[in-house]
């Protein structure tokens, strides 16, 4: 079988044999000249919630801590407060004031190596601290859900408060909440809130996944917000907001029926805006981008927001290996990150449309064969090789936190996998491996939040750098783990190619 | 030697998928008794 390598516009000039196993990666010259297809990257924003309290909400520390009360003990004792969090060196990459390529100079562990002078604002992201976060929840909450302490809520929450009137009480009304299950909100050791089910009888809608849902849109609207607010556009002009957050919002008769997106439009006050979500595992950023990028490359939209919020569910994942380590326990932080997407302007960078990959059903899911599908053979298709591109934004999970658990560093087997490929392909030596992984990729420094570190959160250093011109490419590359969910066997990836409209 | 040995596989997505793992396994006569792949991250 030999398949054309063609979009519907037909702008490729490879084409390429996929016959049989021989004959992965033989290029064919083609006539027809490359034309690329861009779609603008207005600005990227990054944020990082900080919500040490909810760290026991976590899917593992809330199974472990039920099955081991006195877990619960040493997880507290081992949280971070907001200034270590924030003074900790892959968040001050994730929110742009440190670049990625700065941190194998920096000093291990990060999390006693803190940043002097570090602050909670950055070039392209910023933390927001657990008071601000339990104020948003209440400014979003639409079914009286949430309800807070009052004397508390004055004096830690208030200033941070905006959208609808939150729900306040006494200490006794919020404790008798919890006593009949509610969730526990605490503030270091205060009681401060109590959460609420949806329902008393629809298991999609109890307290514990209504919360990480009102999370993830709060978080994913934040940074929609701060990103209108950066660049200075108005509200109304966003046409369509695609959410790829992590969450299943629904009810019992649809669970993951979804549609996060139009409540996050809606909490922004992007009043002209519908939407919907895209989901694919980890990957979901990256095809929420192509489908906003392909809304408006078709003219069904003028701008388009990409949004995800922060998955509760992985606070803590790893928080066993991190106390027998004797380590804080750093997946405390909700990550969430909003991109905007327009026609393209002179000189911006951009999606290449045409370099998009996605990996099909047959490709198999050995590293290998995500390598080729998601790297080798969208570049091709452009006439380019593994050694053309400048950067390669991998999954970027930050390896301080996934070493101790015997999980290894992720982002570097990725780009060993590419180096390697690179390597039969004889575009490299052997030799030139280390090379190649450190002059083209980086070291991981986003939390264990599945969506965000896989590929978008690279994003907002690759803008910087194609701007600058110190790059002037970069493919990004997502994976997605689709057997977890028990309906295939299969992976998935999803890539694109970044670069500046300057043809 | 191997005929009739049980064996639980573990993959990783990263690395090693399950049903590979099981079908080199199942090749070299071991009886397969529950393959998965895991994602670590």
């Amino acid at each position: 079988m030999l398949l054309q390598s063609s979009n519907v516009r037909r702008r490729h000039n490879y084409k390429i044999s996929i016959s049989d196993e021989s004959s992965r990666g033989n290029l064919e010259r083609v006539s027809n000249p490359i034309k690329p297809v861009r779609v603008g990257i207005e600005g990227v924003s990054y944020s990082l919630t900080h919500v040490p309290d909810l760290v026991r909400y976590g899917s593992k520390p809330l199974r472990e801590i039920r099955a081991r009360p006195l877990l619960g003990q040493q997880l507290a004792e081992r949280l971070r407060d907001f200034n270590a969090a924030t003074a900790y060196a892959p968040h001050q990459v994730y929110i742009g004031n440190i670049a990625p390529e700065q941190l194998r100079e920096l000093a291990k562990p990060w999390y006693e190596k803190l940043i002097e002078g570090a602050t909670a604002e950055g070039r392209f992201g910023d933390l927001v601290q657990q008071d601000r976060f339990y104020a948003q929840l209440g400014g979003s909450d639409h079914f009286e859900l949430v309800k807070f302490e009052e004397q508390w809520f004055r004096e830690h929450a208030a200033q941070h408060w905006s959208g609808r009137e939150p729900r306040l009480g006494s200490l006794t009304e919020v404790e008798a909440r919890c006593a009949k299950g509610a969730l526990a909100l605490y503030s270091a050791r205060r009681l401060v809130g109590a959460f609420e089910q949806g329902h008393e009888e629809d298991a999609s809608l109890v307290a514990e996944i209504l919360l990480e849902n009102l999370a993830a849109k709060v978080t994913a609207a934040h940074s929609l917000r701060a990103l209108l607010s950066t660049l200075k556009m108005d509200h109304g002009e966003i046409d369509y907001v695609i959410s790829c957050s992590e969450e299943a919002v629904g009810d019992r008769y649809n669970r993951g029926g979804g549609n996060l997106a139009k409540a996050i439009a809606e909490d922004v006050g992007c009043q002209n805006a519908s939407g919907s979500d895209t989901k694919a595992f980890c990957a979901g950023p990256m095809y929420a981008m192509v489908h906003g990028a392909s809304l408006i490359q078709s003219g069904i939209a003028n701008k388009v927001a990409v949004v995800a919020g922060g998955s509760l569910a992985k606070l803590g994942m790893k928080f066993e290996s991190h106390l027998k380590k004797n380590m804080p326990i750093l997946e405390d932080v909700l990550g969430s990150f909003a991109a905007i997407l327009a026609p393209a302007k002179a000189g911006q960078p951009s999606i290449r449309l045409d370099s998009v990959a996605f990996h099909p059903v047959r490709a198999g899911t050995s590293p290998q064969a995500m390598a080729e599908s998601l790297a080798e053979r969208p570049l091709a298709k452009l006439g380019l090789k593994l050694t053309d591109v400048d950067r390669y934004g991998v999954e970027l999970h930050n390896p301080e936190i996934t070493t101790p658990s015997g999980s290894g560093d992720v982002p570097r087997t990725n780009y060993l996998t590419l180096a390697a490929l690179a390597v039969m392909r004889g575009q490299i030596q052997k030799s030139e491996m280390e090379d190649f992984v450190r002059a083209r990729g980086m070291l991981g420094y986003a939390p264990t939040q599945g969506h965000i570190p896989s590929a978008i959160v690279y994003l907002g250093h690759a803008l910087e750098n194609l701007r600058a011109g110190k790059i002037r490419r970069a493919l990004l590359i997502a994976k997605g783990s689709l057997f977890l969910g028990r309906m295939t066997q299969l992976s998935d990836g999803c890539s694109f190619l970044v670069d500046c409209n300057d043809v | 030697m191997q005929k009739g040995k049980k064996i639980i596989a573990i993959g990783e997505r990263d690395g090693v998928p399950g049903p590979v793992i099981a079908e080199c396994l199942e090749g070299a006569g071991y009886e397969v008794v529950f393959q998965v792949t895991e994602c670590f991250v």
